[in-house]
């Protein structure tokens, strides 16, 4: 099966933020919790550029690695998902996550920030593919229905990807050689351990 | 109107005068306008490279930017931290607590084997004195408690997912470590109350004096049962458990209070930085602790009694504390010296 991955190419991020109202409005996610925001790197500066970033899903992922209940899994696509009825909100994985996808619904002391939220990568959870149990915790599952993930689907200037880590990874090389420069894979090195395939 | 033929005459005349002026300046600055882009901004070469902002990155530094939502810890982009403490708890943290927990325990087994119990040498005199009194055994059985539970709660946190997991399945170990965190929370609190008790009623019986020098050269009579260093109330190692404690359970609890508050360091390499200083001093803590109640218990005739029903034997505490028995005994607080019962001849 592909693995699946998430790039922006930023060089073509135009800071719209459509893919992060996309992700609200597709998943119903809480108030509070933005599944993807966009980053402006050297805001108002010459060479500025934006990121849209969420959870990478990254290989081996450090949130799986520190969840002290073990409930994260990767599915067959290389995308990490984690079951809510398990989690018991410690924030382990927030301390470890590179990108800051973790997040909680209640801005609690006391460990009482709730079940953790993050980016699905469109895919649901452990529930049964497509059911109002799954909708309710994760969101939708467009997985299953054989689409991608709505943020990149929705942009316009087709800057953040989603799909095959192989097919992508060559798309955003091809479109450097074409127009002579590009700002980097943004954290790829990071989430995949320097191996663009891995 | 001739007021108002004067005023376009002037503007036309004001536009005459200005035109060339303005195309001039419009000319200038369509030449200028690449010339000067050219010089200042090549998107090419002055694009942010996430390369060089990777590489220039110092030890727990982060890439961070400007995000339009109120969420300011979602501007930090990319934060490699995250992977070291990833590692430190899967790899690093599993041998620290394996070592210094099992470790102990391996030690105090070996002793236990080779040296046995510590005996009352005099054989108990069947008079006692009081060691400590209620409200001491309180305040030891208040923190010793909320320790044990803290210690079991925290390593479930640690080690939970490799040992307990297996066992339990996914449901009941959620489930379980959910309740285990919860009292984890919160029985941090009396734990810091009885902490911060105990440094208060102990403290002044617990600095350390030239005896304590002596005491640690003969080895603390831990070798044989006949020759014990005199010593005041707390001999050496003692004192050594004591400061043990306090320094020890004030690091747990400053470096727990920022995770119990994890909005108090504000981000994340901060909270790495404490949960790993948390969790490397709970190994070294409890593996201590595991020392100390062993000797309290098995590894010492008459010792539990002192925090037991608070009252020690007579023989045990000449030999353990004889200097604190005989100053209990000059003011009339322990009983005097071969009187009630025949201590049993060598
Ligand atoms: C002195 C006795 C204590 C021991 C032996 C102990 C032990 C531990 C251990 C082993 C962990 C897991 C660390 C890891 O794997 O990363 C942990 C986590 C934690 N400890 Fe403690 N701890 C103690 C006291 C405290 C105190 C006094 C506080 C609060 C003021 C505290 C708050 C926390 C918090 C918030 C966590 C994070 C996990 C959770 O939310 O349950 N601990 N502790
Ligand atoms: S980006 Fe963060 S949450 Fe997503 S897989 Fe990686 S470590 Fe886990
Ligand atoms: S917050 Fe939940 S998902 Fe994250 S590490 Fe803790 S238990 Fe696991």
């Amino acid at each position: 099966m592909a693995r699946v991955k998430f790039l922006c190419d930023a060089d073509r991020c135009i800071e719209c933020n459509a893919c992060v109202t996309a992700c609200k409005n597709e998943h119903e996610v809480p108030w509070g919790i933005n599944r993807r925001r966009v980053v402006t790197i050297n805001d108002g500066k010459p060479g500025e550029r934006s990121v849209s970033m969420a959870c990478m899903h990254c290989t081996d992922a450090p949130c799986a690695a520190v969840c002290p209940v073990s409930c994260f899994y990767t599915t067959a696509d290389g995308v990490v998902l984690h079951s809510k009825d398990l989690c018991i909100g410690c924030g382990y994985c927030f301390y470890a996550c590179p990108f800051g996808a973790p997040q909680y619904p209640k801005v609690g002391n006391f460990g009482s920030r709730g079940k953790m939220d993050k980016c699905t990568y469109c895919a649901g959870g452990p529930e049964a593919d497509s059911t109002p149990a799954e909708y309710a915790k994760y969101g939708a599952n467009r997985l299953a229905e054989g689409k991608l993930p709505i943020c990149a689907e929705m942009c316009s200037t087709k800057s953040l990807l989603a799909g095959d880590g192989a097919i992508i990874a060559e798309i955003y090389k091809e479109r450097v050689m074409k127009r002579g420069y590009g700002s980097g894979m943004w954290g790829w090195k990071t989430a995949y351990s320097d191996s663009p395939t891995g | 109107m001739p007021g108002s033929s004067s005023i376009l005459r002037f503007a036309n005349l004001k536009f005459a005068v200005f035109k060339p002026l303005l195309a001039a300046l419009a000319l200038l600055f369509v030449f200028a306008q690449p010339a000067a882009a050219q010089i200042s901004f090549k998107p090419t070469a002055e694009a942010v490279q996430e390369d060089k902002l990777l590489n220039a990155l110092k030890e727990g530094d982060k890439i961070t930017g400007r995000v339009s939502i109120p969420d300011r810890t979602a501007a930090n982009l990319i934060q490699p931290a995250g992977r070291d403490w990833r590692d430190f708890q899967r790899s690093k943290l599993p041998w620290i607590g394996g070592i210094s927990i099992l470790g102990m325990l391996a030690v105090l087994a070996i002793f236990l084997m080779v040296r046995g119990r510590i005996r009352v040498h005099q054989g108990f005199s069947g008079k006692t004195m009081l060691r400590f009194a209620s409200f001491e055994r309180f305040t030891h059985w208040l923190t010793a408690s909320c320790f044990i539970i803290l210690a079991l709660s925290g390593l479930n946190v640690s080690f939970g997912r490799t040992l307990i997991l297996p066992l339990f399945g996914p449901d009941a170990f959620a489930t379980m470590s959910a309740w285990a965190k919860l009292a984890h929370n919160y029985l941090a609190f009396p734990f810091m109350l009885g902490l911060a008790i105990m440094f208060l009623i102990w403290i002044k019986d617990n600095i350390p004096g030239k005896l304590d020098w002596e005491w640690l050269k003969q080895g603390g009579g831990l070798l044989s049962d006949d020759k014990h260093p005199p010593a005041k109330r707390f001999n050496a190692g003692q004192k050594g458990i004591f400061w043990i404690v306090i320094i020890g359970g004030v690091l747990m609890s400053v470096s727990g209070w920022f995770l119990l508050f994890p909005y108090l360091p504000g981000n994340v390499t901060a909270l790495q930085f404490w949960t790993v200083i948390h969790a490397v001093i709970a190994m070294l803590f409890i593996a201590a602790m595991l020392a100390h109640i062993y000797i309290g218990s098995i590894g010492m005739e008459g010792a539990f009694d002192a925090m037991g029903t608070g009252e020690v034997d007579l023989n045990w505490a000449k030999e353990h504390h004889a200097i604190w028995v005989k100053e209990q005994q000059a003011k009339g607080e322990a009983p005097s010296d071969g009187t009630a019962r025949a201590v049993p001849a060598e």
